[in-house]
């Protein structure tokens, strides 16, 4: 509340009450509200839109650009174990067409085509040649497995009738993980015989983890059930069963996007293997590798909340200063408004004042006449001019015709400067005319008034009027902060080169320390409701600055309140005031 | 010495003539311009006490006629307004002081006249 109250703009809370029907063009807070909102609105929006579509197009580009990776590295993969799967088969093939069942048959021939194939191919384990009946005729390898009936297999059954069998992989005898790959050869009238070859799949998963896959990725071969056909860094050992889906069938490499048991979302590749039951699958955390985004994420949101928060405090302090700069021209402007009415106001009453004086003056001569009539008519009667009570009667009566002359003479004297002049002052005179106006309030409320005048204060040049309402206006207001009795000092002197001073100090009850530097603002009075119009100072000051020269003020709570009005001894050295009244006060 | 007086103020002027001429000075006066010229144009004045403002003419125009007819005639000005202008054009057309504001005391009128003779005497 405090720092608010600090930093609360003058105009925050200023209500314009005269202002009538255009109290909308003085509402400044509400000026400030709508040009903060333009400005604001006119200068985040865009930025605002301008991040939200970079956002979205980097975060769509990046993504797209993981897709992109992801299917090409399984789209290779993928073709690379199609390739060695082939290659193998092939070998079959090229081995039962190259061998008569006969020469299959014969155990050594067998043996060195084994050996041949684990020295060229490598991962072969073992060979076996089933007959058509589906006994194994010839085996070649580590087990005893001769004569074993495969007939009641499916494998077999499948082989008879697609030509090849490509089987998923399984522990087999050894707990070592291994697949078979059978190929059938048509020997002629409808017989045919098989050759069955069993590898382990050390090589197969080399294959499979080669491809290098960034950013806690897993690649690795399910079959259809979905259980692992190669080791996953993530998913599982070989055979166990994956907790990701098994994907749809798809001929070609294919993407999506799924979430795994913990919640986390992966971005999967995955492809079906031509001709044998595995599906090549690529899993990338998607957060792993959005991490990089992330951060750059963070780094445009952080742009842009300092730019937002740097453009609003610019759009605030600029607004405030403009409609502050608005609020004091306006109060500039009243000033002068209600100077140049109260000037109005004040030649109206010295005009009014001047005629009022003026009809006066004519009944007044009259009378002077008429008594200084009867006064020569009686000095020249000896009985009239010795009658004591007579004449001192009659010279009463001329002595108040003469106190009448002297106040109307001073009322057309005080209002008689209308014009603009400049002349020399004595400003000891000027303080007692005023003053003599004053005399009677003073003289019921018992003031003790001083006047001080240095001797080495020169008369100056300046504009009567002003000097006299100046010194009216002040003294007026040091009589209404006064008790009765209290006292007042007026004093002038020289001041700095150029100049003269008049204080006027007096002993009233002081002006508080946060109302001082308010003074001399227009409509601030402590009096309102009693008579003040919170102008006289305001006004005052005006008149003082128009005389080239200042005003100050120095009070203390209880004590009194002094004011100093420095003046130039020659007004006509100072600039001109520039202002003038329309009716050239 | 002799001195017209013209103010509209009836009262004013008779009560002012009499007092001059208990004072020994020959005054007569007029309430209007017209009847102020006839008067000028008969005796010879040697000081004319105007008011400012006469009903129908100025003063100053007053004077400007009077002026026109009796060319040694001395003035002075009596006014109820005092304005600064009045005081300005007044003592344009006249000698120092010779602007008095109303109520004028008797001595200090017959002391400006008696001024103004001197000077009109040592005048060429």
């Amino acid at each position: 509340m405090t720092v608010w109250k600090k930093l609360k703009p003058k105009f925050w809370d200023y209500v314009d009450a005269a202002a009538g029907p255009f109290a909308h063009l003085f509402d400044f807070r509400r000026i400030w509200q709508l040009a903060v909102l333009l400005t604001a609105g006119v200068a985040v929006v865009p930025l605002v839109a301008i991040t939200a579509i970079d956002y979205q197009v980097t975060q769509n580009s990046i993504e797209s650009e993981i897709a992109l990776r992801t299917s090409r590295l399984a789209s290779n993969t993928r073709r690379a174990v199609a390739f060695f799967l082939t290659e193998r088969r092939l070998a079959l093939d090229f081995i039962v067409r190259d061998n008569s069942f006969e020469k299959l048959n014969d155990p050594e021939r067998l043996q060195t085509i084994l050996k041949n194939l684990q020295d060229s191919f490598g991962g072969f384990t073992d060979l076996g040649v089933v007959d058509p009946l589906g006994y194994q005729r010839n085996y070649a390898g580590p087990y005893k497995l001769e004569g074993v009936d495969y007939s009641g297999q499916a494998w077999y059954r499948e082989v008879l009738e697609r030509g090849v069998h490509i089987s998923d992989v399984f522990s087999g005898f050894r707990q070592v993980p291994h697949l078979i790959i059978a190929v059938k050869h048509e020997v002629g009238s409808g017989t045919s015989f098989v050759l069955r070859a069993t590898l382990d799949t050390e090589r197969f998963n080399h294959l499979i983890a080669q491809p290098e896959v960034a950013g806690s990725g897993d690649a690795f071969l399910i079959n259809r059930e979905g259980k692992l056909q190669t080791p996953s860094l993530f998913h599982g050992k070989v055979l166990d069963t994956i907790s990701l889906p098994v994907p749809p069938f798809s001929p070609n490499t294919e993407l999506i996007e799924t979430e795994d048991g913990q919640g986390q979302l992966n971005a999967i590749g995955y492809a079906y293997i031509e001709g044998s039951p595995f599906i090549l699958m690529i899993v990338k955390n998607k957060k792993e590798l959005m991490k990089p985004w992330y951060k750059t994420r963070l780094q445009l949101m952080g742009f842009l909340a300092a730019s937002i928060t740097i453009i609003l405090a610019v759009i605030l302090g600029v607004a405030t200063y403009l409609v502050n700069k608005i609020y004091l021209a306006d109060q500039k402007r009243l000033t002068t408004l209600h100077q140049v009415e109260y000037s109005n106001k004040m030649a109206t009453i010295g005009r009014l004042a001047a005629g009022v004086a003026h009809e006066i003056n004519n009944p007044l001569a009259v009378i002077n006449e008429k008594a200084g009539l009867i006064k020569d008519l009686f000095s020249m009667r000896e009985e009239y001019a010795r009658d004591e009570k007579l004449v001192n009667t009659i010279n009463a009566v001329l002595s108040s015709v003469e106190r009448c002359a002297k106040i109307t003479r001073r009322l057309l004297g005080f209002m008689r400067n209308t014009g603009v002049t400049t002349e020399r002052i004595h400003l000891g005179e000027t303080i007692q005319e005023v003053l003599a106006f004053l005399n009677k309030e003073a003289e019921y409320r018992s003031f003790h008034i001083s006047v001080h005048v240095d001797e080495d204060v020169p008369p100056i040049t300046s504009d009567r009027g002003r000097l006299q309402e100046i010194f009216l206006n002040v003294i007026n207001n040091s009589f209404a902060a006064m008790q009765n009795g209290g006292s007042l000092e007026v004093t002038a002197k020289r001041d700095k080169e150029g100049f003269v001073s008049v204080s006027v100090k007096d002993d009233g009850c002081g002006i508080p320390k946060a109302d001082l530097e308010r003074v001399f603002e227009p409509f601030f009075s402590t009096k309102t409701g009693k008579g003040g119009t919170g102008l006289g100072l305001s006004i005052t000051s005006g008149l003082v600055q128009e005389l080239g020269g200042e005003i100050r003020v120095d009070s203390e709570v209880g004590k009194g309140t002094s004011f100093t009005i420095l003046l130039p001894i020659d007004i006509q050295k100072k600039e001109k005031p520039s202002y003038e009244g329309p009716l050239g006060r | 010495m002799k001195v017209l007086l013209v103010d509209d103020e009836h009262e004013l002027v008779s009560t002012l003539a009499e007092r001059l001429s208990l004072r020994g000075i020959q005054a007569d006066w007029a309430i209007s311009g017209e009847e102020a010229m006839r008067l000028a144009e008969k005796n010879p004045y040697d000081v004319a006490v105007l008011d400012v403002k006469i009903p129908g003419i100025s003063g100053l125009e007053l004077k400007r006629r009077l002026h026109s007819k009796r060319p040694d005639l001395r003035f002075i000005f009596m006014t109820g307004h005092g304005s600064e202008e009045d005081f300005r054009s007044c003592s344009a057309e006249t000698a120092d002081g010779c602007y008095l504001v109303k109520p004028v005391n008797i001595e200090d009128l017959i002391k400006k006249m008696n001024e103004l003779m001197t000077m009109s005497e040592v005048r060429p």
